[in-house]
């Protein structure tokens, strides 16, 4: 230091050298602990020794039981000496070593001594190790002294003391209990800080009972809490009271919110900030509730303190999510903030700027984040990423500049994670914005142009394999794709030799050039490239010979493997391990999806999005059903399924087992799919099936059944059962149900199942198949046209007497829903008071015939509904059916 | 250490940090079982340290790491953390760091930097005791906090000299804080 023009680094050399610590060695500092034991202390050099002993403890050291027991017995020798500063490192020591029960004992008497002298130092430090090493047997001795302590002059001892209860509650609550009287009247004390604690034990003693927090709250808010810590405390309890107590349902006023808002104008700004934190969520906050809290927190905003603006940012981005509106205020004080030194500002200020903004905004604001983007982390990005996408999902008419701003940042530098969520955003935008398709499929082929990530790569080539061949000029991709058969590594080049074959499936005319293309890859150097190449072009029929591509090899491509890649990947694993010289066969592979851990099911709740997702895209119910029904080997030969019923519950709300059943309706068969939830988690059930009992529908008789192996909670699974009927025939009827399985006990820490099961069963209850099962909803666009064209060959016309009703529409509502037809050119809806009305329904009947139908209703004073029904349909049987179904309705 | 069952009621604090300038430990201490073994602490002391490291913190400075909060401020080669869950109102933690920073500014008479503060090692222990206990606040006036822990100035005398160091504290702190609010 003598040369203050040394370099920096000798420097810091020089200093190193310098630290006190400087090559300490544990056995050394234990030796020297010897002098603890000398007949003459020397207490500064204790005091030296024991914080060498705590610089270890603190950077990681760790003491052998033995070193522990022994540093502790020479430290309680130094109680000897009268020294306060050494006294004070004695306590630390003592708290560090967490002595073991037998060795409290020693220094019990120690510290008792020390919690009635005349120094207040000593007894508040007395009391906060004793507490801190005490057990439950120890703690009746000290209680009274304890309780003492809590209303004593000096602040310090009684804060000691408290938070020492605090402690204990959790250990020895029955002994904390008693102190209430103690800790009641410390509440008042006029020490801010003792008052803190004094409410903290004071809430926690009473935790359990609402009715004494309520009465607390009521009584604090009233009267004056010095302490901000105090006061940002009750504010937490108050929030409590009011989220177990709700809105006032005569005059709408929440309970205690006047005096949320009365602390926005606290002198200290926790308090502020806490009382404004506490309104944002509120449960079903008004935006009047809402309106003074952003008032402050937007004046937070422009603090000069960092802490401050984050606080505001970060509370405003919540509120944002469910209100949108109650932060556009801030708008232009969030802009600001953009450029905040402290990116973590800056981006929630930019979050929370698209959740706020309107579609005028997108554009000013996309110019504003571009700047921003080059200089925050990758992990910051990520979170700009996922907004920009919301943002564009909500205004699809913006979807140009975002999907550019996406594609810039794309090509710009970045790690893997912040690179698959722009490219997962990207896909999801062209998965629900159609206009977005082809921009950002060219924008996706300009980055695996030149992308480093092969898993990025590859996912990118499977996904424009499905979506590339539907656009209106397929043909660009394929350059793009046959140069990554070229330029990139094995993995990359087999993946898009996929791709190349899938455009060839689909479109016939490039299918010459897509051979070209494959048979190119047959002399690849790798394995996996080649045989996919050979397999494609013998599947596609490679051979010369310019076929339509049959519907099996479009399966075989596109297909999503309907088998758990868990259940496949255990067989598969079986099969090595017992070798065979059966080949493997694919179909052996049990398809029931296995019971997940539920250590798994409480991982984050990631929904399935971009790449992860099937390719398909969302698919409609019909599709599902339609695709579960065709696994089933039993039920193929029923042939197409002509409609599936919305599923009816045949439990109540908050069972113990949630079901419903599903009616699917075949030609000569209906399948009741019912879908099973097991909501108890100490329970699995087993071959579950379900008993039905059809003696009230005639016309129907069992042919099979499917039960469902397993159930484990929370995981819905299916069961079915299949019933034949007369073919065409809207036979009609009441099924009543019975649940039968087998209840195995789960041990809900492991998740695992006891291996005996009882039998039990489980009434659920009737449904019915009625005649608007038979009919599916199709509706048509113009309803004259569609009446004209279909002719009066088949007309049927009668007249009906409804009775009387409570109204016209509710007649209405009612012959519709008894014929499940789709009501055209809005006439479902009745206008009040009117005395007639006219309602057009088509659909679609079973065995694919059209029905039209005419409704004519009028109503009389007596509300006497009388009805003419028109039928139109393409087969007379057809319009006589729906006469009769309204005729026995 | 104590578990905290009303945890979300009760302000707490997780951790206070005080790193040197290559992120080595000066003294820490945690009062949550988050980092239960000591390599997980040196882990979350790393990513703090590397996270806000390039950050110019002369101010009370904040960040988000793993869910939790953290507020800042660097002094030379000292670089002071005060951890708390991400649901804690961040102007508590500042107030902690506030008093934790004042406190040892006055225990090393202005002069704040590592080798100082390791010579001067039992006081700051000395503070983080006064400052939380088990997690729970306990102080947050720098001035007093220094004067407790100073309480310990290693002169071997009897109480009367002690109480003079108390009231000598107390002037250095009331200087100090005057002098901050005119600057």
């Amino acid at each position: 230091m003598a040369q203050p023009l040394v370099k920096k680094d000798d420097d810091r050399d020089d200093e190193a050298e310098y630290s006190p610590f400087l090559g300490i060695e544990k056995g050394a500092v234990l030796q020297e602990a010897r002098v603890f034991n000398d007949p003459q202390l020397d207490a500064r050099r204790c005091s030296q020794v024991i914080t060498k002993l705590l610089y270890l403890l603190n950077q990681g050291e760790t003491f052998t039981k033995i070193e522990a027991t022994e540093v502790f017995f020479s430290v309680t020798k130094l109680f000897q000496s009268r020294d306060i500063g050494l006294r004070r490192m004695v306590y630390l020591m003592i708290k560090e070593l967490s002595p073991s029960a037998d060795e409290v004992i020693i220094v019990t008497s120690s510290l008792m001594k020390d919690m009635n002298s005349r120094t207040d130092m000593y007894r508040a430090n007395a009391i906060r190790v004793l507490c801190r090493i005490t057990d439950g047997t120890l703690l009746t001795q000290i209680e009274r002294y304890l309780k003492q302590a809590i209303v004593d002059k000096n602040p310090v001892v009684a804060s000691a003391a408290l938070v020492s209860g605090i402690h204990l509650l959790q250990t020895n609550p029955e002994i904390v209990k008693r102190w209430s009287n103690e800790v009641q009247e410390a509440v008042q004390s006029r020490a801010a800080l003792v008052q803190f604690h004094a409410l903290a034990l004071l809430h926690q003693i009473r935790q359990n009972d609402r009715l004494a927090v309520s009465k607390l709250v009521t009584s604090l808010t009233k009267g004056t809490v010095r302490s901000p810590l105090a006061q940002c405390l009750l504010i937490r309890y108050t929030s409590q009271v009011i989220r177990e107590s709700g809105v006032n349902t005569q005059t709408g006023d929440r309970p205690f919110y006047d005096y949320l808002e009365g602390c926005l104008r606290h002198k200290a700004e926790m308090v502020i900030f806490e009382a404004a934190r506490a309104i944002t969520v509120l449960s079903g906050v008004t935006t009047r509730e809402l309106t003074p809290a952003i008032t402050v927190l937007q004046l937070f905003l422009s603090s000069s303190k960092p802490v401050l603006r984050f606080a505001a940012v970060r509370t405003l981005n919540k509120v944002a999510m469910t209100h949108p509106m109650a932060v556009t205020n801030c708008n232009i004080d969030m802009e600001s903030l953009i450029s905040d030194q402290n990116r973590s500002i800056a981006t929630l200020a930019i979050t929370t700027l698209l959740k706020t903004g309107n579609e005028s905004s997108v554009d000013r604001l996309m110019k504003q984040i571009t700047n921003f983007m080059s200089d925050i982390a990758d992990e910051f990005k990520i979170v700009v990423v996922d907004a920009i996408r919301s943002l564009c999902l909500k205004f699809p008419l913006k979807y140009r500049s975002l999907m550019n701003f996406l594609s810039n940042i794309l090509r710009e530098e970045g790690g893997f994670e912040y690179k698959k969520a722009i490219v997962d955003s990207i896909v999801i935008l062209i998965r629900d914005i159609p206009d977005a398709k082809e921009s950002g499929l060219l924008h996706l082929c300009e980055f695996i142009e030149d992308c480093e990530f092969t898993y990025l790569s590859t996912q990118i080539l499977h996904f424009l394999g499905n979506e590339g061949p539907k656009t209106s000029d397929p043909s660009k991709y394929i350059r793009y794709i046959y140069n990554r058969v070229i330029l990139e590594n094995a993995t990359v080049r087999a993946s898009a030799v996929s791709t190349l074959a899938k455009f060839g499936a689909m479109i016939d005319s490039l299918k010459p050039r897509i051979f070209i293309l494959l048979r190119r890859c047959l002399f690849d150097n790798d394995d996996e490239v080649r045989d996919r190449a050979t397999l494609y072009l013998n599947t596609l029929g490679g051979d010369g010979s310019v076929v339509e591509t049959d519907k099996d090899v479009k399966e075989f491509l596109f297909g999503s493997l309907d088998i758990p890649l868990t259940n496949m990947e255990t067989s598969l694993k079986n099969y090595i391990q017992n070798p065979s010289e059966e080949p493997f066969d694919i179909n052996s592979v049990p398809k029931e999806v296995k019971s997940q851990p539920l250590v798994e099911k409480k991982a984050p709740g990631k929904k399935p999005t971009g790449l992860g997702a099937p390719p398909t895209g969302p698919t409609s119910t019909a599709d599902t059903y339609e695709r579960i029904l065709s696994s089933i080997p039993e039920f193929t030969s029923f042939g197409k399924l002509f409609k599936s019923s919305a599923p009816v519950e045949l439990t109540e709300a908050e069972t113990e087992y949630a079901v419903n059943v599903v009616k699917h309706i075949f030609d000569r068969h209906v399948v009741f799919q019912y879908n099973c939830t097991n909501t108890i988690p100490e329970q699995l059930l087993e071959n579950v099936f379900v008993i039905v009992d059809a003696s009230e529908a005639e016309e129907f008789s069992e042919v099979g059944s499917k039960p469902l192996k397993s159930l484990p909670y929370d995981t819905p699974g299916q069961t079915f059962v299949a019933f034949e009927k007369p073919e065409g025939v809207p036979a009609v009827g009441k099924f009543s149900n019975m649940l039968r399985f087998t209840v195995k006990e789960v041990d809900t820490s492991t998740g695992e199942a006891e291996d005996d099961g009882v039998e039990d069963e489980y009434q659920l209850e009737d449904f019915e198949v009625v005649a608007a099962d038979y009919m599916v909803k199709v509706g048509v666009s113009n309803f004259r046209n569609a009446w004209e064209s279909m002719g009066p060959d088949f007309e049927r016309i009668d007249e009906y007497g409804l009775g009387p009703r409570e109204s016209l529409a509710e007649a209405v509502s009612t012959v519709i829903n008894l014929l499940g037809m789709q009501p055209c050119e809005g006439t479902e809806v009745v206008p009040s008071n009117s005395r007639s009305h006219s309602c057009l329904l088509s659909g679609l009947y079973i065995g694919n015939m059209k029905v039209l139908v005419r409704l004519s209703f009028g109503i009389d004073a007596s509300k006497e509904v009388a009805m003419k029904l028109a039928v139109r349909s393409e087969d007379e049987n057809v319009s006589d059916t729906i006469h009769d179904i309204v005729a026995s309705g | 250490m104590a578990t905290f069952l009303s945890r979300e009621v009760c302000p707490t604090i997780k951790n206070i940090l005080l790193l040197d300038s290559e992120g080595k430990r000066v003294a820490v201490k945690y009062y949550s079982n988050d980092w239960p073994t000591n390599s997980a602490k040196l882990a979350f002391e790393k990513s703090v340290f590397t996270k806000t490291q390039k950050t110019n913190a002369r101010t009370e400075e904040i960040a988000m790491l793993e869910n939790n909060i953290i507020v800042y401020r660097f002094v030379q080669d000292l670089h002071f953390f005060v951890t708390g869950g991400d649901d804690e109102n961040e102007l508590i933690l500042a107030t902690v760091l506030h008093g934790f920073f004042d406190a040892v500014t006055l225990i090393l008479r202005n002069n704040v930097e590592q080798r100082e503060a390791l010579e001067n090692l039992d006081l700051i222990l000395l503070c983080l005791d006064e400052i939380v206990d088990g997690g729970m606040i306990l102080e947050t006036d720098g001035s007093i906090i220094a004067g407790k822990a100073a309480t310990n100035s290693n002169m071997d005398d009897g109480a009367s000299l002690s109480e003079q160091t108390i009231s000598q504290a107390l002037a250095t702190a009331r200087e100090h804080l005057t002098r901050s609010l005119l600057s």
